[in-house]
């Protein structure tokens, strides 16, 4: 492994920015986080970086490593080719705030659109449920999500279509997955997902399941489950049939 | 003159943990008028970490359990310097807790006939923490942010809290400004509850996040509060070793629950070489014995390597200093080996164990269904904290509350596991319910505008001496290079005098920091705050050790090794005196009450 890195990180601000190069000793068993830390003690102890566990369980170090969304703290430099500067940028989707931060507050506003959790009454006097395992374990997939954002950050209808006044983006569709799927739940989010969060928006290039950290299937097991819950209430022939009639 | 901007609630809670939330969850309930500041983004907090469960006598698994065993298990692991209201009122409220939780959407693992599923865990007498396979804070922290948000409460994100601010010896409200921006904010409440968490930062080799440096602790110290057992940081036996930059990462002791083994490197079982005489008749006599514990065998007692963390890592360190350690520096931890017991075992372990599975895979190259870990003691608890009032959480400043980690008394000289996500919510809820009852009964308070502007002001002084300041992250790095050294596991006078001269040279080094840059989204600056907040803590965590000439629970001192029946009755109290000096005293803890006697007793 290579002694040395240099890495070439986007400083700036709203107003703009470039991409300046820091190079720094490297070791066995880094991650790129470690690096951007040893530039900030050492060189540049303003450099804005967000993050918070280091162990790919927060999600707050999401940035674009040469040029793919990845957390920091999970990426190690020796998956990467040391021989050329290392690119690192902020996430596109959301609007920058300094260096490798950007404002991310939005994905909190539009959580917060979505019905919450309402549970059927407890099974028993006690105020308690049953639930069985496999049951539980089709939402569990979606709860492991550590809302780091990068699945919103490669959704082309928000990177590139900026759609995020009428679009909910793959995080909060597989959060609304979770609460449509939930046992225990009675809620209906069925015509929201259609009229006022656009599930229809998303034409399943299944990037975002590509990019998740925690590898949730998020287009076949949450989008597209939610997609045919819309077709049924909505697009079903037979039923469209007997209106007419 | 610096710009504030305001804004005033009924309560105000420091922290967006699993305490802090469900303090301000349980507030917003009474409808009092909520804010919440918190350093990170929503969701994020030291919470998520948390990985084997959340400890509460439901007795799904085995009916035997109760809050009278629960409540004998803590204060025998807290060698019963606990504050044995706490520790009832946890044993009693925490299954209630774990209830309200799932009626707010968490899913936890489940029993065949559809109950809450429990495991067993270090100190436990009978399986008893609810869990989400080795994720279970990420289930409870997002379970109260998702029912949060629906509350009313207003959410700060990223915020550095600076000051709480005093109104005639009440707690007035709190400044300090958002990373974002660098804008200065005041809060102005009536009652603030204090849930930032611990101090794990202090030390080189953590399984803490950057936020834990002791923010809440330090804030109520300068205000007049005490600190209480601040001796005791605990050391959790397993945490990564290798590779170097991911030193201290946590592995959850679920893995030794679920029947994972410590060996050194002769291959030997070396727990079950030392097993205190407290523990003796609970423990396993032989390795077959202990796997039946850990595949729900009611009549097997439990492997040794599921003894109280203090005695776990202190053998560990052990058995490295002796030579015996792995290749890194640490010992081998194996649940490889149970597919001798079990066919498919590749699949249980991922299944089990997923988190774990994954943290070796992408940051060790390791496989852990085929190899075993190389794991070593890591910084990851502090029990020491706020001195509150058992019942409501109200610290000995009128109106400041604290809960969770940033609280003592629950856990006395050593936390069990999972007692720690029970605390954040049977103690949250407390806080959050008495704060609210305070600040209605006790009217609006008036903002010292004069204070406002000197915290302001000095928190921007170390702009002016930029880059010929000292850097704030190589102070930090020094404070926990030696507190790592010289007031670690193994701890003697010497050693923690020497501490003291340092961090007395280290405080000269703060007042010199310098910042370059601009106040937006500074981390240098947010490091200079950091780091002074560590100071204090550090300084308080070294004096109560140093007091301490004991050998009990997670402070092991080399030159009094051993347990001592006097110091068994008292706590240490730090405080701040009028002139700004550290006080540190003995406080005689409150005799039990027969009926709690009654039951360490019957559970003895």
């Amino acid at each position: 492994m290579a002694t040395q890195a240099t890495f070439r990180i986007w400083r700036g601000d709203p107003a703009g920015g470039t991409f300046q190069d820091y190079t720094t000793p490297v070791e066995e068993g880094m991650v790129v986080l470690d690096a951007v830390h040893r530039i900030q003690a050492q060189q540049v102890t303003d450099l804005a970086v967000r993050w918070n566990c280091k162990a790919g369980k927060c999600g707050s170090c999401s940035a674009e490593i040469n040029g793919m969304p990845k957390l920091m703290c999970m990426t190690r430099l020796s998956d990467i080719n040391l021989e050329m500067p290392v690119i690192l940028e902020p996430m596109h989707a959301f609007p920058p705030i300094r260096d490798l931060v950007t404002d991310v507050s939005w994905n909190f506003r539009a959580k917060k659109t979505i019905k919450q959790f309402q549970p059927r009454s407890p099974d028993f006097p006690d105020g308690t449920w049953r639930m069985q395992q496999a049951d539980v374990e089709r939402v569990q997939e979606f709860r492991k999500c550590i809302e780091c954002f990068l699945c919103q950050d490669v959704c082309h209808v928000l990177r590139e279509h900026h759609k995020h006044d009428e679009f909910i983006g793959p995080r909060l569709l597989v959060y609304a997955a979770a609460l449509e799927m939930h046992p225990l739940d009675t809620e209906d989010r069925v015509s929201d997902l259609r009229r006022r969060h656009n599930i229809g928006y998303c034409n399943i290039t299944t990037c975002c399941r590509q990019v998740c950290p925690e590898s949730i299937t998020i287009t076949e097991n949450a989008i597209i489950p939610l997609k045919e819950r819309v077709v049924d209430q909505f697009f079903d022939p037979l039923k469209q049939l007997f209106h007419i009639l | 003159m610096p710009e504030f901007q305001r804004f005033s609630y009924d309560v105000l809670v420091i922290g967006a943990g699993g305490a802090g939330l469900r303090a301000a969850i349980e507030a917003a309930a009474t409808g009092a008028k909520v804010g919440v500041v918190c350093k990170s983004l929503l969701g994020k907090a030291h919470t998520v970490m948390a990985e084997g469960g959340i400890a509460a006598a439901l007795a799904n698994v085995d009916d035997r359990d109760s809050w009278r065993v629960h409540f004998a298990d803590t204060m025998r692991g807290g060698q019963y310097l606990n504050n044995w209201r706490m520790a009832e009122l946890h044993a009693k409220e925490a299954p209630e807790c774990v209830r309200e939780l799932e009626a707010w959407g968490a899913l936890f693992d489940r029993t065949k006939d559809g109950k809450i599923l429990q495991r067993n865990f270090g100190g436990h007498r009978y399986p008893r923490l609810a869990h989400v396979g080795d994720r279970t804070g990420l289930e409870m922290i997002r379970t109260l942010q998702d029912h949060g948000i629906h509350t009313g409460m207003e959410v700060n994100m990223e915020c550095t809290v600076l000051s709480l601010l005093m109104d005639s010896g009440r707690v007035a409200g709190a400044c300090g400004y958002d990373r974002e921006r660098g804008r200065f904010h005041v809060w102005q409440e009536k009652a603030v509850v204090l849930a930032t968490g611990g101090i794990g930062r202090a030390f080189k080799v953590t399984s803490n996040s950057w936020e834990y440096t002791g923010d809440g602790l330090a804030l109520a110290y300068r205000v007049g509060a005490e600190l209480q057992d601040m001796e005791f940081v605990q050391f959790h036996p397993t945490g990564m070793v290798w590779p170097i930059s991911v030193r201290g990462i946590l592995v959850t002791e679920g893995v030794r629950g679920e029947g994972g083994v410590l060996r050194n490197s002769e291959g030997r079982r070396f727990m079950f070489d030392d097993i205190p005489d407290l523990y003796k008749e609970q423990t396993a006599d032989t390795e077959e014995e202990g796997w039946r514990y850990t595949q729900g065998d009611k009549n097997a007692r439990r492997p040794p390597e599921l003894l109280t963390r203090d005695h776990v890592a202190r053998c560990i360190n052990r058995e490295v200093k002796a030579g015996r350690g792995s290749p890194h520096g640490g010992v081998f931890l194996d649940i490889s080996w149970i597919k001798q017991h079990i066919s498919k075992s590749e699949e249980h372990i991922k299944r089990k164990l997923p988190s774990m599975y994954h943290q070796f895979k992408q940051l060790a190259d390791l496989d852990i269904t085929k190899e075993p870990m190389e794991v070593g003691p890591t910084t990851h608890y502090m029990m020491g904290g706020i001195r509150v009032d058992g019942d409501s959480q109200m610290s000995t400043v009128p109106g400041l509350f604290a809960a969770g980690e940033a609280a003592a008394g629950l856990h006395g000289a050593n936390r069990l596991g999972g007692n720690s996500l029970s605390d954040l919510v049977v103690f949250g809820r407390r806080a959050g319910r008495y704060a609210a009852e305070f600040a209605k009964s006790n009217g609006a308070t008036v903002i010292d505008e004069q204070h406002l502007q000197s915290t302001a002001n000095d928190a921007l002084t170390p702009f002016e001496r930029g880059p010929t300041g000292e850097n704030p992250y190589q102070i930090q790095y020094d404070l926990q290079d030696k507190m790592q050294d010289l007031v670690g596991i193994v701890r003697t006078e010497n050693e923690m005098q020497q501490a003291l001269d340092i961090i007395a040279q280290l405080y000269k080094r703060v007042e010199r920091v310098g910042i370059t840059g601009n106040r937006e989204y500074n981390n240098g600056w947010h490091t200079a705050v950091d780091v002074a907040n560590l100071m204090i803590v550090s300084e308080a965590v070294t004096r109560a050790a140093l007091l301490r000439k004991e050998s009990r629970g997670a402070q092991f001192r080399e030159d009094f090794p051993t347990k001592d029946t006097e110091w068994g009755k008292y706590n240490i109290v730090v405080k701040q005196s009028q002139d700004d000096e550290m006080q540190i005293e003995q406080r005689a803890i409150a005799p039990m009450p027969e009926e709690l006697k009654a039951v360490i007793e019957e559970m003895k």
